[in-house]
């Protein structure tokens, strides 16, 4: 899971995966603004199919953060 | 040109939709024509498409209903795999002095021209963020430019789209789609052939270049803008009123 969560983020986000841990954080560490974010999250609903609600959001700062989400969602 | 694009035209049965539809289908994009009421039209329309060798589809939407667009944008996505233009165009009139309209008169009008637009680009932004492509063109008026008296709704619906255009527009752009609005003055459709002579005459005095425009007049706009050659324009109102506002 984490794999493949730190391939879609270098994705997304243009970011070298090796540099990617689950401490990542989206926009501090990554430079990401909301608009990337939302289209990150666009990315993990299309691989894990899930919804992920706009309200879930606020609890999605890093890396670890989406795999602990994407656990309790499965 | 634009082969290989989807279109997508709101209200495009007749009107200015329908010749906006026939324009970027002879650009080579196929489109899908999309309808509320009048299916039977709306075939036409598709039938004509295909007798110049282009492509279509017709498709039923009512756009004022937010679920339905999703449903409506999901289907077109799901046919096609992609969607590169998007033409807000279907709108509605229920003219009347400000003082004698209903609630219900204003909220069908906003409902249809404003929210309308927002739910379709709600959906179809997603898809053209992912592509890293798109254009959206979003049919204003000169009533909403400069205001007009009797269409207190039609006015303020066609003023917010101006501004979710421009919006939109800011949003959208770091992810290479462009939002553009399309203001037509007094163009020849059945919507103003409603109008009595009257008026007509007056509306046709105020026109610098004389004459009421034709729905092909706005459809070279929309065709331009949908272009490669247009993109570096985004947030704009393109004016083609025969010079009422300036």
């Amino acid at each position: 899971m984490l794999e493949k969560v730190k391939e879609i983020v270098a994705d997304s986000l243009g970011a070298e995966i090796s540099t990617l841990t689950e401490a990542s954080s989206f926009k501090d560490d990554l430079g990401a603004d909301s608009l990337d974010l939302f289209e990150v999250v666009m990315a993990f609903e299309e691989e894990f199919d899930v919804e992920i609600p706009s309200e879930d959001l606020e609890q999605i700062a890093t890396i670890g953060d989406v795999v602990k989400y994407l656990e309790a969602h499965k | 040109m634009l082969e290989g694009k989807v279109a997508v035209v709101t209200g495009a049965s007749r009107g200015i939709g329908r010749a906006v539809a026939m324009k970027l289908a002879s650009q080579g994009a196929v489109v899908v024509i999309n309808y509320n009421g009048s299916a039977g039209r709306a075939a036409e329309v598709k039938e004509e498409i295909e007798k110049t060798g282009g492509q279509a589809e017709t498709m039923q939407c009512d756009v004022s209903d937010f679920g339905a667009c999703e449903n409506f944008i999901k289907e077109v996505i799901a046919k096609f795999g992609r969607l590169d233009i998007l033409v807000n165009n279907a709108g509605i009139t229920r003219d009347g002095l400000l003082m004698r309209m209903s609630e219900e008169d204003f909220d069908a009008v906003l409902d249809t021209n404003l929210k309308g637009t927002f739910n379709c680009i709600r959906f179809a932004s997603r898809q053209m963020m992912k592509q890293r492509s798109g254009r959206i063109i979003n049919l204003s008026s000169v009533s909403g430019v400069m205001g007009n008296a009797g269409q207190a709704n039609y006015s303020a619906s066609k003023a917010g789209v101006i501004g979710l255009t421009k919006a939109t527009a800011r949003e959208l752009a770091s992810r290479g789609v462009t939002v553009n609005a399309v203001a037509p003055g007094f163009i020849n459709t059945e919507m103003t052939a409603e109008l009595s002579e009257k008026v007509k005459e007056g509306a046709a005095a105020q026109i610098p270049l004389g004459s009421f425009g034709e729905p092909e007049d706005i459809a070279e706009a929309v065709g331009f803008l949908a272009s490669e050659n247009a993109g570096y324009i985004t947030g704009q109102v393109l004016c083609v009123d025969g010079g009422m506002a300036m």
